[in-house]
């Protein structure tokens, strides 16, 4: 029996070794065609994202282009293009009063992206000013306040989980932090203008219920996942040898925490707090329910403010095509996409090395 | 004989369910140098970890027996683990300083324990890098990065930054497997010049290095301790089979 199989088995062996022949390329188009597909795949999604590059830059770039009369001109332009639209007509007014005030008032007859730098926000007055300022300052001043929150408390969640918690305490604690992340931003939202927002007030007792601090806190929940897992990540890439090394020498776990893991697992950590940023600063739906969007400069961190991302949110559906409020928005938009792009990158490409070249100049 | 420093009785020890140490009893020598040599996967290096109680680290990990060092079992409940391993210093197989520089190494150890004043760090540092042997290759570059060191040096550096806690105990974990045979032999010089200060406990897979450094001999085989003696009696006129086929190599 057994021989017998040897025997079939050194029959099929045989026979495969006539067949196999390498002397000529041999063209396999299932391999051909994955590896085309993937290779697609691959380049059309950053084609996709280079393209709303682009066209978020080309949307923003006339505002830097108009002076007072081109800009009037192009939504004339516009409104005969799309004039067919209800929501078409109202703009157009006021437009006109705008040409009426640059004609009597001097001071108004500046060029629109001269105000882009002034103190107030006000798109749809009747002499419009586009200062960014305040947008700006208030995303900063939110983003501020989040971080303040979710930074030291995720860190220590992931200093308590990595080093000190037992595995089954992990093993819960970790997938629960984890699973906040996927959490959508409407419900957080949502919980921050119902419940935190009155909460809040009760305690502390301000005068407007939405402000920085209640959309920063809310914010900072969205931001909590992001920063918890990749400190945890770079907490445990940390070299076990570095544990073993400290705890021989007679150090406690806390201070082989704080005095050896820590410092080795820091760049990793700054990654991980600079991806936090980007996603707060980049976050639409909480910053619109919670912070009370008024446009204004202030340091108290329990005046509402107004974000970048929440700006557009809330006034992308109402603006005309090719207005100078459009290009505005799509400025603020491009300002986002740099801002987030560059916080990304130097998470990526610079904290991230320093992660790795520090472990391997170790022979 | 000479006195006992480490005294063994019963140990068993279990990862999950899989016995890795099977009863092992016996007394290693103080300020004496005692190797423990075996096949891969024999326990020797468990077994090691067990004196400075490092398997704690390890899930799943259960230990029946004791270890007593000093007249202490050091798996009593009320045992300070954290005074224990400052007591029974260790080395790994592979150096790992840690990212920073040669001085802030060797005084990891004295700062964790409270000591801040320079001139008493320096004094520490000098004194742990020349006991170490490396005082001289290292002492114009105190502050550059540990991780500029040879292989060779980083070993002797983790020496050192061991000394600096001043133990009574060295655990090594093959020490100089990873390193060339000359660095090798300024290990094994070493080992010969602390264990007149020290008790040294080595695990090694050369034959030859247990042969030349140590005084004593102990043979582990599948968790369990076949022979235990001194080294010439061991390399010479081994008691058992297995000790003599694996010493010979004939298998291993």
């Amino acid at each position: 029996m057994d021989s017998k199989l040897e025997r079939s088995m050194n029959k099929e062996l045989k026979s495969a070794k006539e067949v196999v022949s390498f002397n000529k390329r041999k063209f396999r188009f299932s391999d051909w065609f994955a590896e085309k597909v993937i290779k697609t795949v691959a380049f059309l999604s950053i084609a996709v994202v280079i393209l709303i590059f682009i066209f978020v830059f080309r949307e923003a770039f006339p505002i830097f282009k108009m002076d007072k009369n081109e800009a009037v001109s192009t939504e004339l332009l516009v409104q005969e293009s799309y004039g067919g639209a209800e929501t078409a007509n109202e703009p157009v007014k006021t437009t006109d009063t705008q040409v009426d005030n640059s004609n009597k008032v001097q001071t108004t007859g500046e060029k629109p992206s001269s105000t882009l730098f002034s103190k107030t926000w006000m798109p749809v007055s009747d002499n419009p000013r586009y200062g960014i300022w305040p947008l700006f300052l208030g995303t900063l001043k939110v983003t501020i306040i989040s971080l303040l929150f979710a930074a030291p408390i995720s860190i220590l969640a992931a200093i308590y989980t990595a080093m000190f918690a037992k595995p089954r305490i992990r093993e819960v604690i970790k997938p629960v932090i984890e699973l906040l992340a996927g959490f959508p931003s409407v419900v957080i939202g949502f919980f921050a203008l119902m419940v935190m927002a009155t909460v809040f007030q009760s305690i502390f007792g301000y005068a407007s219920r939405l402000n920085a601090f209640v959309g920063g806190i809310a914010m900072g929940l969205a931001a909590i996942p992001i920063i918890y897992t990749l400190t945890e990540d770079a907490l445990t890439a940390v070299p076990r040898t570095y544990t073993e090394a400290s705890l021989g020498l007679g150090a406690s776990r806390r201070q082989t925490a704080f005095y050896v893991v820590l410092p080795a697992a820091v760049p990793g950590i700054f990654a991980a707090v600079v991806l936090g940023i980007g996603r707060i600063f980049g976050e639409t739906m909480i910053a619109l329910m919670a912070t009370g969007n008024a446009a204004m400069i202030s340091i108290n961190p329990f005046d509402s403010v107004r974000t970048l991302s929440a700006t557009i949110g809330a006034e992308m559906a109402e603006v005309v095509f090719g207005d100078t409020h459009y290009s505005v928005l799509f400025l603020i938009g491009s300002l986002l996409f740099i801002f987030t792009f560059a916080l990304n990158a130097l998470a990526e490409f610079y904290f991230r090395n320093l992660v790795i070249r520090r472990y391997q100049s170790k022979k | 004989m000479d006195d006992i420093k480490v005294k063994i009785n019963d140990l068993t020890l279990h990862y999950g369910t899989n016995p890795a140490l099977k009863n092992i009893n016996m007394e290693i020598p103080e300020k004496m140098v005692t190797a423990f040599i075996g096949p891969s996967g024999c326990g020797k290096s468990t077994f090691l970890r067990t004196l400075n109680r490092m398997n704690d680290l390890i899930d799943n990990v259960k230990i029946d027996g004791e270890v007593i060092i000093d007249g202490l079992n050091i798996y009593n409940k009320d045992i300070d683990v954290v005074n224990l391993r400052k007591k029974v210093g260790m080395i790994f197989q592979k150096s790992n300083p840690f990212a920073k520089s040669v001085y802030d190494n060797v005084a990891f150890g004295p700062r964790i324990n409270g000591i801040s004043q320079r001139n008493k760090l320096d004094e520490i540092v000098e004194y742990s890098l020349k006991q170490a042997a490396i005082w001289d290759e290292v002492k114009g570059r105190l502050h550059n990065s540990a991780l500029s060191l040879s292989g060779g040096q980083q070993q002797r550096l983790c020496i050192a930054r061991t000394l600096a806690v001043n133990p009574d105990i060295i655990l090594m974990d093959e020490p100089a497997s990873a390193l060339d045979p000359i660095s090798t032999s300024k290990i094994e010089e070493l080992i010969h010049e602390l264990k007149q200060q020290y008790t040294i406990i080595i695990v090694t897979h050369n034959m030859q290095q247990a042969a030349r450094t140590s005084d004593f001999t102990a043979f582990f085989y599948l968790g369990e301790l076949v022979e235990f003696n001194k080294t010439e009696v061991m390399f010479s006129n081994p008691a058992k089979r297995q000790t003599e086929d694996y010493i010979s190599g004939r298998f291993g």
